[in-house]
């Protein structure tokens, strides 16, 4: 009947572990689990729950529910499955799962008229292997009898059913018994079977049959009296026929009443996620979503919930006040949020009900959304064994994923409108920064030019006057870089600057920002020292030449003619490092650092021009490019200023006609 | 008034009055006849009927792009543009460039900058008629484009091939700017257009080899985010 044995080739597909209620269940999931392991395979635990499975009463339900529960915390996938006939439903699982290998228990000897299940679930599903775990050696007997004194203990009735089924029975009897000189003992067996029909549908299979048998046996002892000589026969017949309709018919009706209360059931459920899901698709605001998830769950489950949302460090903050509005608002103590934390660091559920802190009285569900968690619901229900059957706990489950897409939906909502504002304040800052730029530099450009056409007017302006026309150029000329930094540093500052990042050749920057700030130098030797064979940096040559324009400048205006500056460049350690120094007065001490604040200028009331932006926006510049920068005095006389940028990892070099690099060192003076 | 028949015409469109006046000041000075257009409308129909030498363009008119006069000038004249611009407009100084401005001067700048853009503009378009030179010096360099050869104070200097070729596109441009993108596109090939690195290293392994300071050069110069310019 069962085919191998044993671990035969376990290792083509997921293993099955399928439980039925049965004594021997807990060695079906270890073995399955056993199997699983040795064949690397992933693995399924699934109850099937129909009408003989609910008969066996409720503690064994919940016993194999607690069986499911421990598969799922061994890794197993757990389902619970409906349907009238489990050997097709398993069949139908295991081929949906890729499931190569089912392990169930072996069943106690049953009666020559049942087929024992295995050989059913073969039939079903020829191309499954089947592995029967057999029952403890020990005491085979013991557990099975003692759970099925505790199902049929569980199955014991309310007496009134049964009193009430055999009142009918007997209520029929008084009615039919005086018509059964009249009537043929056929139709009275009828009258007696529609009584058992009703009884059944009302009360249950138990009272049904009660009801099949009181109705017999007042057959049985109304006949001698009357013409039970005449055909004994044809009599008992009859009788034996109705025993045995009333017998199936009780139990067929019963079954139907069974299914349909559990349709019932999961139409319920059904409408409830349905009405659910429809509360939370509008609600734009996660406190909406906070107030339906806890209508819904007051609704559906009579429970007291509120949601925990973490902060940005991911810490659960608590649960606003009046979160509820009967008053009935979750209190949540320190031990529960730390719970609720363990639920959302570990994007499982704790609390009652679960195998981490199940004293908890609050079962604490994390929100798991597509993108990430999104925060922890607590519920409290007012009966904790609620949460272990099955169908609740899926649709707390459901809610909480529900509740989880609604959160993150909203939170998205959120991000969109963030993102709409900030795209909308961008446009407006570079459309004023664009505007600003042309409108101050308009003028400037007037300035230069008009003062320049000045000194080159004819005939010649006189000494003093050229003087003066020179000094209007310089001056308008200066106010333009101040107009620059401003601008710079405004778009830097508002975030709003986009760096044009290429693989730059330092020493070509170094010389571009020179030949841009040459008039600045005046009377100043500036030279430099930057070996060959530096490799290429990434930055924005713009903003670099800026830089370097800036403290070319500095050292211009803070330094007597005839002084000298000096840019030199070295890459050490993965950096960058290129610095201006000069043999000029040098900062003022202890306030290096400062300098690079807005405003700051080294002599507080001077008559150099300049409002101190230059370093700030040297400062800010490095710093966008992911590197630092710093001041020092010289040992000998005159200040450094030195930046870093990081090296990264160079695009490949042009085809091959490049020509050995040699690291001497240049030295180049004008 | 009249004035010799050889006077060039030059036409400036800038709304700017004080822009105006100051680069027209500076023309007349060498001996230009100045005409002035404020929009972007007027410019394009004194382009037509002043048949100008040299124009002078601003990119940011009141009632349209610099760029749309541009393009209109050369679909049938290869007449000297010069274009006026903010420093932060790096895009916009290629963009003109590439759509056959011949060179720019970013705003604020001097007249002796100006000037010395429209001789240089003017230089290579009388040389575009005429035989183009065999023989070009600057500075201390001197290149024989028949020979293919480059000397440095009489000295042979070892160029390889593509080094060569960069030289002598920015020759073929002498004293204008070439942008980064175009010497790319003819040095490298036009697959090519995203290595822009690819310039930078050869324009240093140039200076390296013409310059007297490869830091502080004197021709080779960088036109920073826009491209590079040979000053002879």
């Amino acid at each position: 009947m069962q085919s191998s044995e044993s671990t035969s080739s376990p290792g083509f597909g997921a293993v099955l572990a399928v439980l039925r209620a049965d004594a021997c269940d807990e060695r079906t999931v270890a073995y399955a689990a056993r199997l699983a392991a040795l064949a690397g395979a992933p693995w399924h635990a699934v109850l099937v729950e129909n009408a003989p499975m609910r008969r066996r009463g409720e503690a064994a339900r919940l016993r194999t529910l607690e069986l499911l529960r421990g598969a799922q915390a061994q890794g197993a996938v757990t389902t619970v499955l409906e349907g009238r006939d489990a050997a097709a439903v398993i069949s139908a699982y295991a081929r949906r799962h890729g499931c190569a290998t089912a392990v169930l228990a072996r069943e106690r000897a049953s009666p020559w008229w049942h087929t024992p299940f295995a050989r059913r679930l073969a039939r079903a599903a020829p191309g499954l292997d089947l592995v029967e775990v057999a029952a403890p050696a020990s005491s085979p007997a013991a557990p099975a009898a003692g759970l099925a004194r505790e199902a049929h203990a569980d199955a014991t009735p309310a007496p009134r059913r049964y009193l009430a089924a055999v009142g009918a029975s007997l209520g029929t009897a008084l009615v039919a018994l005086p018509l059964l000189p009249l009537l043929d003992v056929a139709n009275v067996g009828m009258l007696f079977l529609l009584t058992v029909v009703l009884v059944a549908i009302r009360l249950g299979r138990g009272p049904a049959i009660a009801a099949t048998l009181v109705g017999f046996c007042a057959l049985v002892l109304a006949a001698p009296r009357h013409r039970y000589d005449v055909s004994e026969f044809k009599y008992t017949v009859a009788l034996v026929v109705m025993l045995a309709v009333g017998w199936i018919t009780a139990r067929l009706t019963s079954d139907l009443r069974e299914q349909a209360q559990s349709a019932i059931g999961r139409e319920a459920r059904t409408r409830a996620l349905y009405e659910f899901a429809r509360a939370l698709s509008v609600a734009l605001q996660t406190e909406q979503v906070f107030e339906i998830t806890r209508r819904f769950l007051a609704r559906s489950f009579d429970a007291r919930a509120a949601i925990l949302l973490p902060d940005d460090a991911g810490r659960l903050r608590w649960p606003g006040p009046g979160a509820d509005a009967d008053g009935k608002a979750p209190v949540l103590s320190v031990l529960d949020m730390a719970a609720a934390q363990w639920a959302f660091d570990h994007a499982a559920p704790a609390g009652a009900g679960t195998a981490t802190l199940p004293s908890n009285p609050y079962l604490y569900l994390p929100l798991l959304a597509p993108m990430r968690s999104r925060g922890v619901l607590a519920v409290r229900v007012p009966d904790v064994a609620a949460l272990l059957v099955p169908e609740r706990r899926e649709l707390l489950d459901a809610f909480a994923a529900l509740a989880a897409i609604a959160l993150e939906r909203v939170h998205y909502v959120d991000v969109a409108q963030d993102a709409v504002v900030r795209m909308e304040g961008e446009r407006l800052r570079n459309s004023l920064l664009a505007a600003l730029s042309h409108d101050l530099r308009t003028p400037l450009t007037g300035l230069v030019g008009l003062s320049e056409s000045l000194t080159l007017s004819r005939p010649p302006l006189a000494a003093a006057q050229m003087e003066l026309a020179a000094a209007l150029r310089d001056e308008a000329r200066r106010m333009s870089t101040l107009v620059a930094n401003l601008l710079d540093m405004a778009r830097i500052q508002s975030g709003g600057v986009k760096l044009n990042l290429q693989w730059q050749v330092v020493e070509e920057t170094i010389g571009s920002a020179l030949r841009a700030c040459r008039w600045q130098m005046g009377a100043r030797t500036v030279a430099t020292r930057i070996p060959r064979g530096l490799p290429l940096v990434r930055f924005d040559a713009t903003l670099l030449e800026r830089v370097l324009c800036n403290l070319l400048e500095n050292a211009g205006k803070y330094t007597p003619p005839g002084a000298r500056v000096t840019i030199a460049a070295r890459a050490d350690d993965g950096q960058l490092l290129v610095s201006v120094s000069d043999d000029g007065p040098g900062l003022p001490a202890g306030r290096e650092d400062a300098l690079f604040e807005k405003f700051e200028r080294g002599q507080q009331e001077s008559s150099i021009s300049g409002v101190g932006l230059g370093l700030a926006i040297c400062r800010a510049i490095v710093e966008a490019h992911g590197g630092g920068m710093r001041a020092w005095n010289q040992p000998d006389a005159g200040a450094c200023f030195e930046f870093n940028l990081p090296l990264g990892e160079p695009p490949p070099l042009p085809d091959a006609d490049l020509e050995p690099h040699d690291t001497t060192t240049d030295k180049h003076e004008h | 008034m009249s004035i010799e028949p050889a006077a060039p015409v030059a036409l400036i469109v800038e709304d700017e009055p004080q822009i105006r006046r100051f680069v027209r000041m500076a023309l007349e000075g060498e001996g230009w006849q100045v005409h002035q257009s404020e929009t972007l409308k007027r410019g394009l129909i004194d382009a037509g009927t002043r048949t100008p030498d040299l124009i002078i363009l601003d990119l940011g008119l009141p009632d349209g792009d610099g760029l749309q006069l541009i393009r209109d000038v050369r679909g049938w004249s290869p007449v000297p543009i010069i274009v006026l611009s903010a420093r932060i407009d790096e895009g916009d100084k290629i963009t003109a460039l590439d759509a056959g401005a011949d060179d720019y001067l970013t705003k604020p700048f001097g007249i002796g900058e100006l000037l010395a853009r429209v001789r240089a503009a003017l230089r290579r378009q009388h040389k575009a008629g005429g035989e183009p030179s065999a023989r070009i010096v600057f500075g201390r360099v001197e290149v024989d484009l028949h020979k293919r050869t480059v000397q440095r104070d009489g000295q042979p200097v070892h160029l390889t091939p593509t080094e060569y070729k960069l030289l002598s596109v920015l020759l073929a441009n002498l004293g204008r700017v070439v942008t980064a993108p175009q010497l790319l596109r003819e040095v490298w090939g036009p697959s090519n257009a995203d290595n822009g690195h690819y310039v930078r290293i050869y324009m240093g392994h140039l200076r390296q080899k013409l310059e007297d300071d490869p830091a502080q050069p004197r021709h080779l110069l960088t036109e920073t985010a826009v491209g590079y310019r040979l000053q002879p």
